[in-house]
């Protein structure tokens, strides 16, 4: 007995012959479509170099210069680059500023958000408040800088920063941390208004009929709910700080050292002047009158590092602790 | 104090008291603008509009107003600045046409051509690259680039044709160009990347059962839909190019000097200075009231123009949502 050969009803169909569509192959693109598509592909290549070269480079020269000993040395004034101490001042400068910048930046971005999206009226008044942010968005950072320069020399600002009888200098880490924050000030806001407004309405809807306040729904509620988003746009707010030289060199006087300007501990500190990694890469460089391009480099390259890792560190937060309370929509604009 | 902060707040106060600080930061916001302008005042009074005008070296010209009193007469604030506004633009607008160029075709590139996986590496490089500070491609700049181009791209004696007017040492136009065009590109490709993925899928797919291939399609339907996205991207980056200034202060050659096309292939080796660039090569001479005056007018020009093209921006954005298309 043969057998039984499962029969198999001869396919009806026409044999596949074409699984995409007929204009989808890019030979039967015209020439002129082809040279654009090679195009679109060579540029996203070209970025992709750039990126390389640049982290590429600053690999290399920080494996060449950066030792650990510049990290825990204070820089000193020198003509050679064997003197010329480490960067220890620069990091804490740039640690020092961050902070300060955003706990300034933090709190009145996140207010203001949460003002202008729950509460907003009267309307023209919120709109005027959410244009004074676009405003200041765009400003250039040099701007800022020789604003804060003149406004801190004020009188009245004396307090701030080191001042003698004829008026006060201008220049700490106060005043610089004050323009910082400015900086900051409209990642927090932008993110945090992002999350408000994408917070869904049924969560709020839930706690009123609980019989809570409305600012207690906002308190209890909806802040712990974009937690995240407020995270990173502080997180993106200290990457520009950090980043940050026009405002470093002029009105936090991108002195070699941290010069304290009195004895008491803290307050010493912030009204003395100092320098950040920004800084001290540019008066290194040839542009600045260091002269010492190898610890620039170095700078550069614990720079890089530092920003590398707040990037990656945004792209963490969102993932952090569970599922997000709204559905995130992941931007690449800020 | 703490107690006072747990416990419940009023509804009302509450209101009051967000909206006592958005406004606080508000008027701070508008003082500033208001500080800089009467900053600025002195040089608008005794020059009129005049100093936006050209003649002579601003170079020079700042550089004798750091000598004069503290009480300077109408004289002491002559300033021509047209070679520094002239330079800004020439930079910003070379930069934001190659930005755009590059920002167009790699935005394409990452929504509709690449592979899942090069799109989900590119996003954050994109991201990465628009994080990097500009004092590091400052840094590359002078310690890289600007050797080579004078190795390579300067001849000994195209040096000779202008050394008695300038000194051709690799920085200047051309080098400063590419570093805003870096520096500006990852902010524009982003933005017009996030506009390109929130045009519906099915218009470009009607496009395509229409018989049109993917590449004209997106041309065709995508593009079209998000251009004025494309505009408030190009003016977010031409304001940001304009007010750049200390990778400008680092390679573009530190003179004042007006960069004539005519000059050929020179013209892009010429030593050029923007508004923001003088303001950082000059501050130190803040002290001197002329000098305050006029780097407030500087500042004040760059303020007013960098808001007029993010207003631009927005407005141009406005109509969009009517499609539904943020950007």
């Amino acid at each position: 007995m043969a057998s039984a050969e499962p029969y198999s009803a001869p396919s009806l169909l026409p044999p596949r012959r074409r699984r995409r569509g007929r204009r989808s192959s890019l030979r039967s693109w015209r020439l002129r479509d082809q040279a654009v598509f090679v195009l679109a592909w060579t540029v996203g290549i070209g970025l992709f170099a750039v990126v390389a070269a640049l982290v590429g480079f600053f690999a290399v020269r920080g494996a060449q210069y950066l030792r650990p000993d510049l990290l825990v040395t204070h820089p000193a004034p020198s003509v050679s680059q064997a003197g010329s101490g480490g960067f220890l001042d620069a990091i804490e400068g740039t640690v020092l500023l961050g902070v300060i910048g955003l706990l300034i930046a933090a709190p009145i971005g996140v207010t203001t958000a949460v003002w202008v999206v729950e509460y907003g009226r009267p309307r023209w008044l919120s709109r005027i408040v959410e244009s004074t942010v676009e405003m200041i968005a765009g400003t250039p950072d040099i701007v800022l800088a020789i604003f804060g320069l003149a406004l801190f020399e004020l009188g009245v600002f004396a307090p701030l920063s080191y001042s003698e009888p004829g008026g006060a200098f201008g220049r700490s880490f106060l005043t610089a941390g004050a323009m910082m924050s400015l900086v900051a000030l409209p990642s927090v806001y932008v993110a945090t208004r992002n999350g408000l407004v994408a917070t869904p309405r049924q969560l709020r809807e839930a706690s009123y009929a609980l019989g809570k306040t409305r600012i207690a729904t906002i308190r209890r509620v909806v802040l712990p709910g974009i937690r995240r988003d407020i995270a990173t746009g502080s997180t993106l707010g200290l990457g520009r700080i950090i980043g940050d030289t026009a405002i470093v060199i002029l009105v936090l006087g991108a002195t070699l050292r941290i010069d304290t300007q009195s004895s008491t501990p803290l307050l010493g500190l912030l009204r003395g002047t100092g320098s950040t990694l920004t800084s001290y890469i540019y008066g290194n460089s040839p542009a600045g009158e260091g002269g010492a391009p190898q610890k620039a480099s170095a700078a550069a390259a614990l720079l890089l590092l530092i920003i590398i890792g707040l990037n990656w560190g945004v792209g963490r937060i969102g993932r952090i602790g569970g599922p997000p309370l709204h559905e995130p929509k992941r931007r690449l604009g800020a | 104090m703490l107690d006072r902060v747990r416990r419940p707040w009023s509804d009302h106060s509450a209101e009051r008291l967000l909206g006592a600080v958005a406004c606080l930061l508000a008027v701070g916001i508008i003082l500033m603008i208001v500080f800089i302008v009467r900053g600025a005042w002195p040089t608008f009074s005794h020059e009129g509009l005049s100093w936006l005008g050209s003649g002579g070296s601003p170079d020079s010209q700042l550089g004798a107003m750091a000598y004069t009193s503290s009480k300077p007469p109408p004289s002491a604030f002559v300033v021509h600045a047209w070679p520094l506004i002239y330079g800004t633009i020439l930079t910003a607008g070379f930069a934001v046409l190659f930005a755009l160029a590059i920002s167009l075709a790699a935005s394409i590139f990452i929504v509709d051509f690449a592979p899942p996986l090069v799109r989900r590496t590119m996003k954050p490089i994109i991201r990465l690259l628009a994080a990097v500070p500009g004092v590091l491609y400052g840094l590359v700049g002078i310690l890289v680039l600007v050797p080579l181009i004078n190795k390579y791209l300067v001849t000994e004696s195209e040096q000779q044709s202008v050394a008695n007017v300038i000194q051709l040492t690799g920085g200047g136009l051309g080098i400063t160009i590419v570093l805003v065009t870096l520096m500006i590109t990852p902010i524009m490709t982003a933005l017009i990347t996030d506009a390109l993925e929130s045009v519906p899928r099915a218009w470009r797919e009607g496009a395509i059962a229409l018989g049109l291939n993917p590449l004209r399609a997106t041309l065709a339907v995508s593009l079209r839909a998000i251009r004025p996205a494309i505009i408030a991207a190009t003016g977010l980056a031409a304001a940001r190019a304009i007010g750049e200034a200390i990778v400008v202060s680092m390679v573009s050659g530190g003179n004042s000097f007006a960069p004539n096309p005519a000059d050929g292939k020179i013209f892009f080796f010429e030593p050029v200075e923007t508004l923001g660039s003088e303001i950082v090569r000059v501050a130190e001479d803040l002290g001197a009231p002329a000098v305050h005056s006029t780097l407030y007018a500087f500042a004040a020009l760059l303020l007013f123009s960098s808001f007029a093209l993010s207003l631009s921006a927005y407005l141009v954005k406005l109509p969009l949502r009517r499609y539904q298309v943020s950007s």
